[in-house]
């Protein structure tokens, strides 16, 4: 016998007082808990935006015509000025000055190499201060806001979702998701959190908060 | 399927709980140590926990929802299996500890490799994986920094969580200055012990091998059934680097991480961060469903292990322990934890979670002593976000541990005090007895240390000397004419 066949023998053995006619959804579960712990006409994003800087992230907030000045005057500030830039960045949104973009593809040695990344999202939360990546247009791989230390990040208004289940329900489960709160951190010292280990030690926010065209990215 | 005795869980050799304790307690440093770190996450977790006017439902939802995938196990398991099938994984079944480690070295193996960056995981703690690789000759390098705290000391793990919460800040210094060129990039020179240096110093010596390791090993934190969507909830950003740099990707989890659907995790998202480390949301949480082009692995296997699962899962009762996931609340508010410390348990699985959870896993012949771990004072039970009623299962396995006991002095005394109350003329002599006894071995009118057996009552009680005469022989003597 195989070990699937032994494993899933003793579940059935192990579950001899279920009724042999009972279904999963017999089993009731109660879903009372709120779907969102903002209030009706609660200012999402101004929570979103005091949420993410709770955790010692910096968070910008502007328009659509201020974007291309508010990533300057983030990555200034940063000091970065080797940044990846992921396939479906819009590159009118790219400020003029020094910095030197580098497009995908991008091996591991050559994102060790540069100092951020510079990335568009696909949702956020705002009762948490989380942002999510899917690898969508703007996003790049997993990898390219994981390697190096700093990570920009512009997520319009219209992706900010209130709460965790109203986030969930928005993202696509077969797509390779990362939920990020704030710069990489640690507990693991007396239970105090520090940031900076593995992760980007520096997370920039930037929230656009009127978009002349909701539907795109 | 091996015996219970031998899935791992439990350290060999290790004393009973009660001999361990009483050496831990001794250790000032230790416990000035538990006390800072416990006080520092209890306050974060009451403040983040009411921040949500609905934690009591949520708690609801979450027992609801665990209780309905342990009911079904067997069709969830097998659902997630063609999900994860489905989606470019490779799903593996392992009975019991040492399966699983057979099929982890052969997979390790057959990639050609000599080394494997892991994520903190507790099933592979469980089931000695870092041993079991390194008699095949394959380095296991530990990227939580508590684990590496623990690895580089040659340690054992202390809580679900912070591993190392039993070191302070400059013991941890001091193991990075002395261990870390042996492991690989040596510690920066004149390393202070501010947190922030030793994470930075962490960053430094793991970075070399995330860029360049082919293969890494996780555990789970949920397994979703219905998308075969796998999610790892952590901090530092090693998981994240072990998850989406390495080329092959193994991940080891107990068939109870399973929950049935994608919207679940609404739930457990909200519920787990708050209660483990008191933050809204953990710095990371990756979500994948089997492989990406492009991105990330390009190999994933699921190792769905059993390894005692099942035999807990067998008693009405106990069941519910494997509900857990893994958050730690209940140790960082026990107070025999907060006292003894993670390693008096002599299991990876420390604390109250671990005295119901241990005995389960390896048979309570083989942990007896833990479900006594306890003063049953609730706070576990209070603070557990799937509300598992330790309390409850902690009286179930006592009464277990008792029955499966071979007779022993106590239960011989408690048949010999039967028949002499049994017996007036009996009764009349013992307490005659008694009272000659009792005052040769009083000081004061008290009974202090006993000799022998009877040490293990006295030593922490006194007793009231008998008195030179019984009731009963006082009545006879003054009363009984009267009546």
């Amino acid at each position: 016998m195989s070990s699937r066949e032994a494993v899933l023998g003793r579940i059935r053995a192990a579950l001899a007082d279920v009724p042999a006619d009972e279904r999963p959804d017999d089993v009731p579960v109660p879903r009372t808990y709120r779907r969102s712990h903002t209030e009706p006409g609660e200012d999402i994003v101004a929570l979103f935006a005091e949420r993410v800087a709770d955790y010692r992230a910096n968070v910008t907030r502007t328009d659509q015509a201020g974007l291309p000045a508010a990533i300057a005057a983030a990555l200034t500030a940063s000091g970065a000025s080797n940044l990846a830039l992921p396939s479906g960045f819009p590159v009118e949104l790219l400020p003029p000055g020094d910095w030197q973009w580098h497009p995908e593809p991008l091996d591991v040695q050559a994102l060790n190499a540069l100092d951020g990344a510079c990335t568009l999202a696909a949702a956020g939360i705002a009762v948490t201060g989380t942002i999510v990546l899917d690898a969508g247009p703007g996003q790049g791989r997993r990898a390219l806001t994981l390697v190096p230390d700093y990570h920009l990040c512009v997520i319009r208004a219209g992706q900010i979702a209130a709460d965790v289940p109203d986030a969930l329900a928005r993202l696509d489960p077969m797509l390779p998701l990362t939920f990020i709160s704030g710069p990489s951190a640690t507990s693991d010292i007396e239970l105090d959190r520090v940031e900076g280990v593995h992760g980007p030690r520096t997370l920039h926010v930037v929230i656009v908060d009127h978009p002349t065209h909701p539907e795109q990215p | 399927m091996s015996k219970p005795g031998s899935r791992g869980v439990v350290w060999l050799g290790s004393p009973s709980f009660p001999d361990a304790a009483r050496e831990a307690l001794g250790n000032t440093r230790l416990r000035a140590n538990l006390k800072r770190a416990t006080t520092t996450i209890r306050d974060k977790r009451l403040a983040v926990a009411s921040e949500l006017d609905d934690w009591e439902q949520l708690r609801d939802a979450a027992t609801a929802i665990k209780n309905r995938t342990a009911r079904h196990l067997d069709r969830y398991l097998v659902q997630l299996e063609a999900a994860v099938t489905a989606a470019g994984g490779t799903v593996h079944w392992a009975s019991d500890a040492a399966e699983a480690n057979r099929i982890v070295t052969e997979l390790v193996q057959a990639t050609g490799e000599r080394e494997v960056v892991k994520i903190k995981s507790m099933a592979t703690q469980e089931i000695g994986l870092n041993e079991a690789l390194a008699e095949a000759g394959i380095t296991a390098y530990e990227t939580d920094l508590a684990e590496l705290i623990v690895q580089l000391g040659d340690d054992r793990p202390s809580h679900i969580l912070v591993p190392a919460i039993h070191r302070n800040r400059t013991e941890i210094r001091d193991l990075f200055t002395a261990e870390m060129a042996h492991w690989g990039q040596p510690a920066p020179e004149n390393l202070g012990d501010d947190p922030r240096e030793l994470a930075e110093a962490a960053r430094l010596h793991l970075r070399e091998k995330f860029l360049t390791a082919k293969v890494a090993v996780s555990g789970a934190n949920f397994a979703v059934a219905d998308t075969g969507t796998v999610v790892v909830v952590e901090s530092e950003g090693n998981g994240r680097m072990c998850l989406t740099l390495p080329e092959t990707l193994i991940t080891v989890m107990g068939i109870e991480k399973t929950v049935p659907s994608w919207s679940d995790l609404e739930v457990f998202l909200q519920l787990l961060p708050r209660s483990s480390t008191g933050e809204r949301m953990n710095p990371y949480t990756s979500t994948w469903t089997g492989t990406t082009d492009g991105d990330g692995p390009r190999e994933f296997h699921l190792v769905l292990l059993d390894n005692g699962r099942t035999d807990t899962l067998a008693d009405e009762v106990g069941r519910q322990v494997l509900g857990c996931i893994r958050c730690s609340a209940c140790l960082n508010v026990c107070p025999v934890f907060e006292r003894t410390g993670g390693h008096a348990y002599g299991s990876v699985y420390p604390g109250p979670i671990g005295a119901v959870l241990t005995p389960q896993l390896v048979g309570v012949e083989n942990a007896a002593s833990l479900p006594f771990a306890s003063t049953l004072c609730g706070a576990c039970y209070d603070a557990c976000p799937v509300k598992i009623d330790i309390p409850e299962v902690l009286a179930h396995l006592r009464a277990k541990a008792v029955e499966r006991k071979p007779r022993g002095a106590e239960a011989l005394a408690m048949k010999a005090a039967a028949t002499v109350l049994d017996s007036p003329r009996l009764l009349s002599a013992a307490q005659k007895a008694a009272a000659l006894g009792g005052r040769a071995l009083a000081r004061e009118g008290r009974i202090g240390r006993l000799p022998g057996p009877l040490h293990g009552w006295s030593d922490t009680r006194d007793t009231p000397a008998p008195p030179a005469e019984s009731f009963r022989s006082w009545w006879r003597k003054n009363r009984e004419g009267e009546r």
